[in-house]
């Protein structure tokens, strides 16, 4: 029975068919990675299973909570899907433990003890409990990023979209945020991640996707995937980025 | 001749001075809390572009940006009674001070609450806050704090306008100093004293604008 299942999902903007018809499944416990060239849909995708894009055309359901053709519960939908951003998106008046406390205590209706329980929790959990009271703008962006992850687990979603969340680090920063992903992963967490990462998604993913042109073009085991591309766009795209990585 | 300065015809009426300046104070506050909250609703309904109620607010701040502050005061005072709309001389003053601050700041506070980082609201929809909790915990303070010089600084032209409200009677602070010089007629030493306490007061309300600012909208304490 999967966690999150896509079915025949359809999504244009404007007169650009960026999704052609996507079938995903994704199971307790899986960590997909979605690579492809830019324009090729990945980042759209992600964007849909938290209603962030609409949906044209198409099923979405994730644990229990549908959306046909676009329409459904969006904001029953989000509690059981987190999402981190490239851009970090901390909210920069409220400090790293007020970033995390805030959707706990508003959304759920919990009280601020507990919220604070939680936040401190889940500061830990990225290694930054002793960030708590520090405001963003304080931090490195590889710690921002990590209270975006904190930020996102307190709601205890269900599965954590992450959206190309290295790329804006400096280099020496990215390795601290994909060992909190490596950790997540390690727990059992289900992730669905946009990646430029190759090595990562090889190594923490159980599920490559490879998207091109609005289509899964070819998608499976990574470490097969990658030492067997069975499509000429694949092998072309593995070798142009794996020169980089 | 010389002309002989002599500031204690001034200082005789003193009481009044000090009664107008605090007359010009408190319709200041007063208008500048509604007129700030007026903005605040305006700036909602203008920049999520609610309906109806966007166009309307999208009107009434032309008007009123377009038109004298003083032709406004006369139309409430003078011209809506003939609608049976009467007000005494203060509470026309107040109205006019909150329509005049509330169409200034709908534009001012707009402007912050648009410079909102897209990002930031993906975030808090992402979090599955509703558009209104977004509003209140994500949107509102940074919009604010971004703008709040340019609000203290519409804040003060108001309170500096308000003198206009001397010409229905109300009797704030120029109405004392008019009053005043046309009993002793001085009309240089009563205007000199009204335009430092104008000076003064203008100084410390930028100075209780930027505290408030610090402490409960940039601030950083909670």
């Amino acid at each position: 029975m999967s966690l999150v299942k896509i079915a025949g999902l359809h999504k244009h903007f404007g007169s650009n068919h960026v999704l052609k018809g996507i079938d995903l499944d994704v199971a307790q416990g899986d960590v997909v990675a979605l690579i492809g060239r830019s324009g090729s849909g990945k980042s759209t995708l992600l964007r849909t299973i938290n209603g962030l894009e609409t949906i044209d055309k198409g099923e979405l359901r994730v644990d229990g909570t549908a959306l046909h053709d676009g329409k459904g519960d969006l904001r029953a939908l989000r509690q059981k899907v987190g999402m981190v951003f490239q851009q970090f998106n901390l909210f920069p008046h409220l400090t790293a433990g007020q970033n995390v406390m805030l959707a706990p205590t508003v959304v759920k209706g919990m009280s601020k003890r507990d919220a604070e329980d939680i936040a401190k929790e889940m500061l830990l959990k990225v290694g930054l409990a002793e960030k708590f009271d520090s405001f963003p703008d304080q931090l490195s962006g590889g710690q921002q990023q990590r209270v975006a992850i904190a930020r996102a687990l307190a709601m205890q979603p269900k599965v954590l979209l992450c959206d190309e969340i290295t790329s804006a680090l400096d280099p020496e920063l990215v390795n601290e945020v994909l060992a909190v992903v490596r950790q997540l992963a390690t727990e059992g967490m289900t992730l669905i991640m946009v990646t430029h990462e190759m090595r990562f998604a090889r190594d923490v993913g159980n599920k490559l996707i490879f998207m091109h042109h609005g289509r899964i073009h070819e998608s499976g085991d990574p470490r097969t995937v990658f030492a067997n591309p069975q499509t000429p766009e694949l092998a072309n795209f593995v070798g142009s980025v794996t020169v980089a990585a | 001749m010389a002309y002989q300065f002599d500031f204690a015809p001034v200082f005789e009426h003193t009481n009044l001075l000090l009664s107008g300046a605090g007359f010009t104070l408190a319709l200041t506050a007063v208008g500048a809390v509604l007129g700030i909250g007026l903005g605040i609703v305006g700036a909602i309904c203008r920049a999520w572009r609610i309906r109806p109620f966007d166009s309307v607010f999208g009107v009434y701040v032309e008007i009123i940006r377009n038109t004298p502050f003083l032709v406004q005061l006369f139309f409430i005072f003078f011209g809506l009674p003939a609608l049976g709309i009467k007000m005494t001389e203060w509470q026309a003053a107040v109205l006019a001070m909150v329509i005049n601050l509330g169409a200034y700041s709908t534009e001012i506070i707009r402007a912050g609450i648009q410079a909102t980082p897209r990002g930031q609201l993906e975030a808090a929809a992402s979090l599955a806050l509703s558009r209104f909790q977004i509003f209140r915990h994500v949107v509102l303070r940074p919009a604010l704090a971004k703008v709040w010089p340019a609000l203290t600084s519409q804040v003060i032209i108001v309170m500096l306008g308000s003198a206009v409200c001397s010409q229905i009677a109300t009797e704030e602070l120029t109405f004392a100093a008019n009053f005043i010089q046309s009993r002793n007629f001085r009309a240089f030493e009563t205007y000199f004293v009204t335009t430092a306490l104008y000076f003064v007061m203008a100084l410390l309300i930028r100075q209780l604008l930027m505290q408030i600012g610090q402490r409960y909208v940039v601030g950083r304490a909670g």
